[in-house]
C-alpha cells in the first residue's frame, strides 16, 4: 500500500462513540447562530428582533463568493442580534433565536424528485442556497470548491473519509448509518464538477464502512463511477495533500490547490449535506458531531442542530463524569481549545473532546536536541526543528525561504518532540508574519 | 466548573522526553559498564564515578553561574560522564577524569548553548583535549584482570610489536587493553541493540560506520575483523556517532556522516600518528554537520 513520506501512529480511542448509536439531540430552546461559520467573510443578517423563523429559514445572506447562508436551526422568534461566544474567533456576532417549541419546518423542505438532466450549475446554486460549507473542519464555502476555474479541467474527486483525528468518528457513523445518501451526494458532485470519476479515501481502521460502500456500490452499479480507496491508519491521512499523493501518487503544487492537478477533494459528510439540499430542499442547519473524551459519561455522536450549546451536547451525553482540563471543538490533534462550554455549534464542529488533566502535558521547553523526529514526521517534508529555531529568534524572512507557508499545521512536530517545544505556536507565528511581508 | 486550559493544537503528545530519551541511553551503557568492571575491577568504578560526579556537578554549578534553569536531573549529564569515562583509560589519575569531564560539560556543551547547542560531541572533546594535554597518562594500558602494564590491540599493529595479538573472541568480549569502555564489543552491542529497539538511534550510522571500516579496512590490506572489534569502533558506531545533537538531521546526511567517519578512522589508523583514530574521525565529521544539513534540505512536498 502506497503513502505519503512521515506521518505518526496514533492512539485513535474511537472505539466507545462507535458503540453507542446516534441520537439525535432535542432542538435546543435557546440557539445563539454566528454569522461567521466559514472561511471567508461573515454573512450579514438578513432578520431582526421580533422576527418569526422556521426551521431553514434564511436569517443571514452571503456576503460575497467567499461566503456562505446561515439558516436558522430552530422555530421561533429572533431575540437579538449581538456578539457571543464563538469556537474559532472567541466572540462573534450571533443571531439569538428563542424556540416557539413547535420546530416547524420551512416550506421548501421536502423530499423531492432529482430529475436526472441537473446541470451542474444548477447543483452549485442549490449548494449554495443550502449555505452548506466544508464538512472536515475547514468550513470552505462547497460552491466556490465546486466551482473550478475554466482552465483546469476536473477528473477526479475524492471523498474525504480518512478521519484521521483521534476520537471523532462522525464521518464513520455517518457512512455505516447513511451509506447509500452518502453515495448519491458523491454522485451530485462528481456531476458538479464533470469529473470522470471518485475515490473515497479509507482508513483501514474503518473496514466496516468500507466493505459496506463496496456492496452498495455494486449493488446499484455505480462501482465503475466510485471507488473506495484503502489508506493506512495513518495521521494525517486527512490531509488533502497527503491523501492525494497517496491515491493518485501526484502532488499539489507548493502554494497551488488540488485543482491544479484535476482533482477536487470533499469530506464524506459534505457529501451527505449536498444529497440533503438536491433531495430534500435542506439547509444545512444541522449536523453529527461527535462528543467524547474520557471526561464524558456516555461518549458518542449526536445530530445537533447548529447554534446548540456545547454544553447541552454534553448533557445529551450523560455530563462529566469528572472535571476535565481541556475541552476541545474537534480533535486533539488540530482542534481549538475552549475556554468554556458556552460556544455554540457551527457548521465546522466535527465533535466536543474533554481531556482531564491526566491526559495533557503543558511542561516547560528546552531547546531543540535535533532528535530529527520532527523531520522524520512532517508529512510535508519541512525541517519543524529549524523552523521553529527560525521563529523563536523572529527571523521569519529565513523561516519563509525555508518554506515555512507550506506548513499545515497537523500537530506532528509538538507531538513528537521530545523538548516539548510548541512547534505549531512557532509554526503560526512564523506563517502569519511571513505572509505578511 | 473547574477552569479550563486554552493551548494552541495540538493537545495531545507524545509521552517521549528529553529525560526518557537519556536514562534510557544510562540503561543501555549499563553492559559496557558492568563489563568494565568484570575487566577492570575498582579502577573502572573509581573513574566512572568520578566523571559522573564531575559532570553533573559541573552542569550545574555552570547553569547556575549562567542563570539557565537546573536540568540535572534530565540525564544528559549522566550521559556525557559515562561516555567519557568509557574513553579514558582505566589507569587516569583522578585529576585528570576530574579536568575531562568538566570541559565536556561546561566547555563543549554549556558554554555553546547547552544540550542541543553543542556542535561537538562532549566525551569526544573532551578526550581530544586530555590527549593533546596529558599523552602520556592517555596512552598507558593495562591488561584486564591482573592489571599489568600492555599495548592497546590497535597498537601492537601500529608499533609492529612481537606481542602475539589477542583472539578475535577475546576481542569481541573485551578481553584486553584499552579504554575503560571501547573493549568489549559484545557489551557495547547489546546496549546499542536497546536503542535501536527504543528508537533513540538510526540503525544506519552503526550499519554503514562499522560496514565501511570492515570493507575499507579489507582493501589496504588489513584484517577487517580484527579492525572492527578492536579499539572504539564499537563504541563510536552504537553510542557516538548516534548523538543526535552533532549529527545531520536527513538519512542521506546520518550516512555520509557514518561512511565519512568511517574514511577517516581507517586513514587515521593506517596513515596517521596515532593508532585510534574513532575519536578524531567523529570529531572532524562533527564540523561538517552544518554544510551536510544546508546541502541535504528534504524536497518539499509539491515543491519542484
Amino acid at each position: 500500500m502506497g503513502s505519503f513520506k512521515g506521518g505518526i501512529h496514533l492512539h485513535y480511542n474511537k472505539k466507545r462513540t462507535l458503540l453507542n448509536a446516534v441520537k439525535t439531540c432535542t432542538p435546543p430552546h435557546l440557539v445563539a447562530i454566528p454569522l461567521l461559520q466559514h472561511l471567508g467573510s461573515p454573512a450579514k443578517a438578513l432578520v431582526k428582533a421580533g422576527d418569526k423563523v422556521k426551521v431553514g429559514t434564511k436569517i443571514g445572506e452571503s456576503s460575497g463568493f467567499m461566503s456562505a447562508h446561515v439558516h436558522s436551526s430552530i422555530s421561533g422568534t429572533v431575540k437579538k442580534i449581538a456578539n457571543y461566544y464563538h469556537p474559532v474567533v472567541g466572540f462573534a456576532e450571533a443571531i439569538h433565536i428563542e424556540s416557539d417549541e413547535k420546530d416547524t419546518k420551512e416550506d421548501h423542505i421536502y423530499p423531492r424528485n432529482v430529475p436526472d438532466n441537473l446541470t451542474s450549475e444548477e447543483i452549485r446554486q442549490i449548494v449554495a442556497d443550502c449555505g452548506i460549507v466544508g464538512l472536515g473542519g475547514a468550513t470552505l464555502p462547497t460552491h466556490v470548491k465546486l466551482s473550478p476555474p475554466k482552465d483546469k479541467p476536473i477528473d477526479t474527486v475524492i471523498i474525504n473519509a480518512a478521519e484521521c483525528e483521534p476520537y471523532l468518528t462522525c464521518d464513520h457513523m455517518l457512512m455505516l448509518t447513511r451509506s447509500k445518501e452518502v453515495l448519491l451526494g458523491i454522485l451530485l458532485i462528481i456531476k458538479a464538477v464533470n469529473a470522470k470519476h471518485a475515490y473515497i479515501a479509507i482508513e483501514d481502521n474503518k473496514m466496516d464502512a468500507y466493505e459496506l460502500l463496496c456492496s452498495k456500490l455494486r449493488s446499484n452499479r455505480w462501482d465503475a463511477i466510485i471507488t473506495p480507496f484503502k489508506l493506512a491508519t495513518k495521521y494525517p491521512h486527512g490531509a488533502e495533500k497527503q491523501q492525494i499523493k497517496t491515491i493518485l501518487n501526484k502532488e499539489v503544487p507548493l502554494g497551488g490547490l488540488p485543482f491544479d492537478i484535476g482533482v477536487v477533494v470533499q469530506n464524506v459528510g459534505t457529501a451527505y449535506a449536498i444529497y440533503e439540499a438536491v433531495y430534500f430542499g435542506k439547509p444545512l442547519y444541522e449536523r453529527l458531531v461527535t462528543v467524547s473524551g474520557s471526561c464524558v459519561r456516555t461518549p458518542r455522536n449526536v445530530l445537533a442542530r447548529i447554534g446548540t450549546p456545547a454544553s447541552a451536547l454534553i448533557k445529551e451525553c450523560g455530563g462529566f463524569l469528572r472535571p476535565p482540563s481541556k475541552l476541545i471543538m474537534g480533535g486533539p490533534m488540530m482542534g481549538l481549545s475552549q475556554s468554556s462550554e458556552q460556544w455554540p455549534v457551527i457548521k465546522g464542529t466535527s465533535g466536543i473532546v474533554s481531556l482531564h488533566e491526566t491526559e495533557i502535558d503543558i511542561s516547560d521547553y528546552h531547546n531543540c536536541i535535533r532528535c530529527t523526529k520532527c523531520v522524520n514526521a512532517c508529512p510535508m517534508q519541512l525541517v519543524p526543528s529549524r523552523l521553529s529555531i527560525l521563529a523563536e529568534h523572529e527571523r521569519y524572512q529565513e523561516a519563509k525561504d525555508s518554506g515555512i507557508t507550506a506548513c499545515i499545521e497537523c500537530g506532528i512536530c509538538s507531538y513528537v518532540c521530545p523538548a516539548k517545544r510548541p512547534m505549531v505556536q512557532f509554526m503560526k507565528i512564523a506563517k502569519a508574519k511571513a505572509l505578511q511581508k | 466548573m473547574k477552569k479550563l486550559i486554552v493551548t494552541i493544537s495540538p493537545h495531545e503528545r507524545s509521552r517521549e522526553s528529553i529525560a526518557s530519551i537519556m536514562w534510557g541511553v544510562v540503561i543501555a551503557l549499563l553492559p559496557a559498564t558492568v563489563a568494565s568492571v568484570v575487566f577492570f575491577k575498582f579502577l573502572a568504578i573509581k573513574v566512572i564515578m568520578l566523571s559522573v560526579a564531575t559532570a553533573l556537578g559541573t552542569e550545574y554549578f555552570t547553569r547556575k553561574a549562567l542563570g539557565r534553569s537546573n536540568t540535572i536531573s534530565d540525564g544528559s549529564a549522566v550521559v556525557t560522564g559515562i561516555l567519557f569515562a568509557f574513553c579514558v583509560p582505566p589507569t587516569s589519575p583522578w585529576w585528570m577524569v576530574m579536568i575531562g569531564s568538566a570541559c565536556a560539560i561546561c566547555l563543549v556543551k554549556e558554554l555553546f548553548g547547552g544540550l542541543g547547542a553543542n556542535i561537538f560531541n562532549p566525551a569526544l572533546t573532551a578526550r581530544a583535549i586530555l590527549l593533546a594535554s596529558f599523552p602520556v597518562h592517555m596512552t598507558t594500558w593495562i591488561r584486564p584482570f591482573d592489571a599489568i602494564a600492555c599495548a592497546t590491540p590497535l597498537g601492537i599493529v601500529k608499533e609492529h610489536l612481537t606481542i602475539p595479538l589477542p583472539s578475535y573472541m577475546d576481542l569481541f568480549l573485551g578481553n584486553c587493553g584499552g579504554c575503560i569502555g571501547e573493549t568489549s564489543a559484545l557489551a557495547i552491542l547489546i546496549g546499542g541493540l536497546f536503542l535501536l529497539y527504543r528508537k533513540t538511534i538510526y540503525w544506519y550510522y552503526p550499519v554503514f560506520y562499522i560496514g565501511v571500516v570492515f570493507t575499507l579496512s579489507y582493501f589496504v590490506g588489513r584484517d577487517p575483523l580484527y579492525e572492527i572489534l578492536a579499539g572504539g569502533v564499537f563504541l563510536g558506531a552504537f553510542f557516538m556517532i548516534t548523538d543526535m545533537v552533532t549529527t545531520p538531521i536527513t538519512r542521506l546526511g546520518g550516512i555520509i556522516f557514518a561512511c565519512g567517519a568511517a574514511l577517516l578512522t581507517v586513514v587515521i589508523r593506517n596513515y596517521g600518528g596515532y593508532p585510534e583514530g574513532v575519536c578524531y574521525s567523529i570529531l572532524i565529521m562533527n564540523a561538517f554537520t552544518p554544510l551536510i544539513d544546508r546541502l541535504l534540505t528534504p524536497r518539499i512536498l509539491g515543491a519542484r
